[in-house]
This record gives C-alpha cells, structure tokens and sequence, in this order.
C-alpha cells in the first residue's frame, strides 16, 4: 500500500474544491491520521481475492429500448442557477 | 395522543372512523410546534400542505379506500426526493432545489395513502454520526437534549421517538439508520442491498447506501418494508426478489431458531451498561428458545478501513453532479473550473470536503490498485464471513452501537474517533445484509437508549423481524417515552 502522504493542494484541484489555507492544513493532519489508520488494511493477503464492487452481483441489467417520458425541459431547467432562452449559462468556454 | 400511535393503532382508529388523517396529522403538527424547538428534528415542513393531504385521505377513507397507509403521516430525511418538496441534503450547495419527481420509495408511500410531509435533518450528504454536520444546525437527542441524535439520519430518529410523526424514512449507508435508532429509542431497519429501489436518492456511496424505516415498533418496520420493496426499471441495482408479506412472519415461533453471537465483537470500548442490556437480551432469547451459537467474523477489524476508502471512493464521483451548473448554489468564476471550484468550496461542509479529497486520493493515478481494489478485496473477505456464519446461524446478534449517545461536540473534532464509533453497523453494509436495530434496555445516570442489532442473511428480512418482533414483544422497551 501507498505511503501515508498527501498532496491536498494536487488532490483538491483534482476534485475541483476551492480550499483555504487553514483548510489545507487541518484536512492534511486529520488524512494523515486516518490514511495510518486504513494502512492497517496491509496486513491482510488478498492474493487471489476477487474484488466486490456490489453485494448482489448483477450483470447486463437492460430494459425495453422504447421511448419513455424524462424530464420536462422546463423541468430539467427549475433550479438552475442561471439560465436564459431554455438553456444553462456559463462561463465562456472558447476563446 | 394521536401521534404516539404506531402505524398498525393508527389505521385500527382510521379504519373504526374513531379519528380522522386530519386530527392525526394536526396532533404530529402539535408535537411538532410543542418540542422541535429542543430538539430540530425538522428542517422544514408545510404544514399547510400536509393538512391538504390529511383531508384528501379522509376524503377517500370515506368513500371505502383501503390503502395500506391510507392517511399515517411519514415524515422524510431530507435526501430523498418528494416531488414538489425543497430537497438540500442538509447542504448549502443545493440553495434552493425544488425536486422535479419522487423517488420511488416516496412513490410507493403515497400510492399506499401516507401523508408525506417534512423534510428531517441529517449530516450533510449523510456523512456523519452525529447529525453535527449540518448546514441547517444541529439536532438533539430527545432522551437528553445535551447529547446527539446519532447519524446520519439523527432527524429521522428524533422525530419518531419525541412522536412528532408516525414513521419516518432514513438512510444507511454505514450505520446511519441502525445507529441513531439504537441512540433515540425506536426500530431501525436497513434492508438488504437491492430490496428497495434507490431512484430518487441522493447518492453518497451507490454499492452500500439503503432506504429504510423508522418505526415506533418492529410490526410498523415490516409494513413499510412491504410497502416500499421490490424491483424498479429505474434502478438497475434492485433486486428481482419476490416480496413477502413481511408481516406475516411476526408469529413470535423463534423456538429452534439459531442466534450467532460474534466473539469479534466483544471489543475493549465496549460500554459496561451496553455489554450487560445486550447480554441480557441474548439471555432472553434462550428463554424464547433460540439457540445461541459462538460464531467468528475474523475480518471485522478491517471493516472500518475498508469503509473509509470504498465509500469516500464511491463519495468522490457522485458529489462530481454539484458543481454550480445546472441546480442549487452557484459561485461565479472567470472559467467553468474556477466556476467548479469556488461552487464547492463554499457549498460544501468540511466532513463532505474531507471525504471527497480522501476519496479522490485513493482513486487517483498511482493510489488506486493499493487503496481502492485492496478495499475491494478486503470487502469480498467481509461478506464471506457473513455468508459462512449464515451456514450456522439464522442471524447474528450484536450491540448496534459501543456506548450510548455522546455529548454533542464530545466527538467532531475528532474524524477518526466519530468513524469508529459506527464499528458495528458498517460490516453489514459491505456485506450487503440487512440489519435491524430495535430498543434493549437503558444507561442508567443519564437514562439513554440502548440498541439491540440483528444482521441477516441477503433477502432474509422476514427471520429478522420475526426474532426482532418475538423479544420486543417479550420486553417493555419500546413502550418507553422520552420525557420531553
């Protein structure tokens, strides 16, 4: 397993959170703590162990392909925080 | 009092015309304005509009219709979708949404006649113990208002046990049902993954979270699995299983059932007056004629670990969706990343910030294979234990929780000690087994809950609530009230 280390300032640009300072700082001591504590995982051989991402395995889980009712547009735009002519607005993207 | 009544009293009086939805529902509305100013169970509520149901309900009790939950008000954790209803999983980053549909289990609810109304505090994107880690305040314990609720789903507890409404819905993705319904009193059950359909239910961590039932007694536990059960197209994770009626089973005939006792789970912080109420339970069980069979979970040490690296995992990419785009809060940015950054920087609380950067960790490039798929692996070890006990046992009995509830800011300062406190509950979930916990005695000085906890087999809730229905029945717990 990985050494206890942790970048938070690489780690947060990755998740797209915006941290201060302090913040910084107390969540790379609180992870520090808790990353030695889950290296206790380390102890345990998981040579030829299947990995279990679901309790209840089911594979290939498809429905009908027909056309269903979704979201109204004016649905799917009601609790935006910025929209105009029927659409979401952002930042420009292209220059 | 209409309010302190289960489901199966309050649809005996409905049934008899001897009340009506709308006084049941004025009293929850009463108890409401008389004790969750001690205690916030609540976030919000309209009590306008759950009056409006109340009289629709009485309308068509009137007119002869039968439904199941014809006119019991349920009250709701606030991450589950209710059409029409604000949604903010006790988060700034979701402002002011307004859902669009309801979730599934929501929908069955109101199919059966329940008057779904409130929106119950939680920790923040139920990641938490303690129902601290709320952006809308804390919520107390009704038993000791100076102590916590437990958590995730701490409103959803509190608000049942102080009888500001029927029943109520929480989630558990840990130990979030199990665990604040050991802390305030009352029945909690959290489902086999896959028995209720998780569409319309904010995701924390998709492989482990469940929906399930608070409840006064373990016979309204089954009535609302029975309700909400079944397969849904919506959620390709729910399960094909036929549904039982589930109350059926309640028949009190344990005699030769086999109880597994996990010599594990006899852990050194484990509380003196918790160790003698759950050894006294286990005591009579023997009386009721169950067996009690010494059975091992060697890997249970490792449960804890391979929680915090699956489900922050899981955390870090579903809590990707808030990002200032297309619902709830926005900060503005020069760029959309900046946009992102600053939107979640100020949305999200600090337990919800911890765990996305410990979750994004232990999937980034280089991290993965040793954190996230050893976790994996561990957790395949964790269910085998379970499944080779259920060779033996019918179900395994532990304590739902090491102590009784702590005092409110005794524990969150401290990230590594809250996780430990839910030992018990969170090998069920990497299971996938349901678990119920349900009232077995008190602490003395203070007088605070204690829960009794019964894991089962995949698909085995019918044996878990019959032996959760014969003790209760034998035992003068739940009739207790918190004296609010």
């Amino acid at each position: 397993m990985a050494s206890a280390e942790i970048d938070v300032k690489y780690v947060a640009h990755l998740a797209r959170l915006a941290l201060t300072p302090e913040e910084e700082k107390s969540l790379g001591a609180q992870l520090g703590s808790i990353l030695g504590y889950i290296e206790k995982l380390r102890e345990l051989d998981v040579t030829g162990v299947e990995p279990t991402a679901h309790a209840v395995p089911m594979v290939n889980v498809t429905r009908a392909d027909e056309i269903r009712a979704s979201l109204s547009h004016e649905d799917a735009l009601r609790n935006a925080p910025r929209q105009a002519n029927g659409l979401f607005i952002v930042p420009k993207i292209v220059e | 009092m209409l309010n302190q009544l289960t489901i199966s009293e309050l649809m005996a009086k409905l049934a008899k015309r001897e009340v009506s939805a709308r006084e049941a529902t004025q009293a929850c509305l009463d108890q409401i304005a008389r004790v969750d100013g001690k205690i916030h169970a609540f976030i919000s509520y309209n009590a306008a509009d759950a009056l409006a149901q109340a009289d629709a309900a009485d309308k068509l009790i009137s007119s002869g219709a039968k439904n199941s939950l014809l006119g019991v008000p349920i009250a709701i954790k606030d991450v589950l979708a209710v059409k029409n209803q604000p949604l903010n999983c006790a988060s700034k980053i979701l402002g002011n949404f307004t859902s669009t549909y309801d979730a599934t289990a929501i929908e069955k609810l109101k199919a059966a006649g329940a008057i779904i109304f409130g929106r119950l505090n939680m920790d923040e994107f139920a990641m938490g113990s303690s129902t601290e880690n709320s952006a809308f305040g804390l919520t107390r314990n009704p038993w000791d208002v100076t102590r916590i609720p437990g958590g995730s789903s701490g409103g959803s507890a509190a608000a049942v046990a102080a009888d500001e409404c029927i029943a109520s819905l929480g989630t558990d993705t840990g130990g979030s049902i199990r665990q604040p319904a050991a802390l305030c009193g009352c029945v909690g059950l959290k489902p086999t993954y896959g028995r209720i359909s998780r569409y319309g239910l904010v995701a924390f961590a998709s492989s482990l979270d469940q929906i399930g039932p608070f409840t006064k007694d373990v016979r309204d536990s089954a009535i609302l699995l029975g309700v909400m059960s079944g397969v849904d197209p919506r959620d390709s994770t729910s399960v094909p299983e036929p549904v039982p009626n589930y109350a059926n089973a309640l028949d009190g005939k344990i005699r030769g059932m086999k109880l597994g006792l996990p010599k594990e789970y006899m852990i050194g912080g484990l509380d003196a007056e918790v160790k003698a109420a759950v050894d006294a339970a286990v005591k009579q069980y023997e009386k009721l004629g169950a067996e009690i069979v010494e059975i091992s979970l060697p890997h249970t040490d490792y449960a804890v670990a391979t929680y915090y690296i699956i489900a922050t995992a899981e955390a870090s990419a579903n809590l990707a969706r808030f990002d200032g785009i297309r619902y709830g809060a926005r900060v503005e940015g020069n760029d959309p990343i900046e946009l992102y950054s600053k939107t979640r920087g100020a949305g999200f609380g600090a337990e919800v910030k911890r765990r996305i950067i410990l979750g994004t960790y232990v999937l980034s490039s280089g991290y993965h294979d040793a954190y996230y798929l050893h976790a994996q692996k561990v957790r395949t070890l964790i269910r085998n234990d379970f499944l080779k006990a259920f060779e033996k046992v019918d179900a395994i009995v532990t304590p739902t929780t090491p102590t009784a509830a702590f005092k409110a800011g005794e524990k969150s300062g401290d990230p590594l000690q809250m996780y430990l406190s839910d030992i018990f509950t969170i090998s069920c979930n990497l299971a996938g087994i349901p678990g119920i916990s349900l009232p077995c005695g008190f602490t003395k000085n203070p007088k605070l809950p204690i829960g009794l906890q019964l894991l089962g087999q995949p698909f085995g809730e019918e044996s878990l609530l019959k032996l959760a229905h014969a003790y209760e029945q034998a035992t003068p717990w739940h009739r207790e009230k918190a004296g609010l």
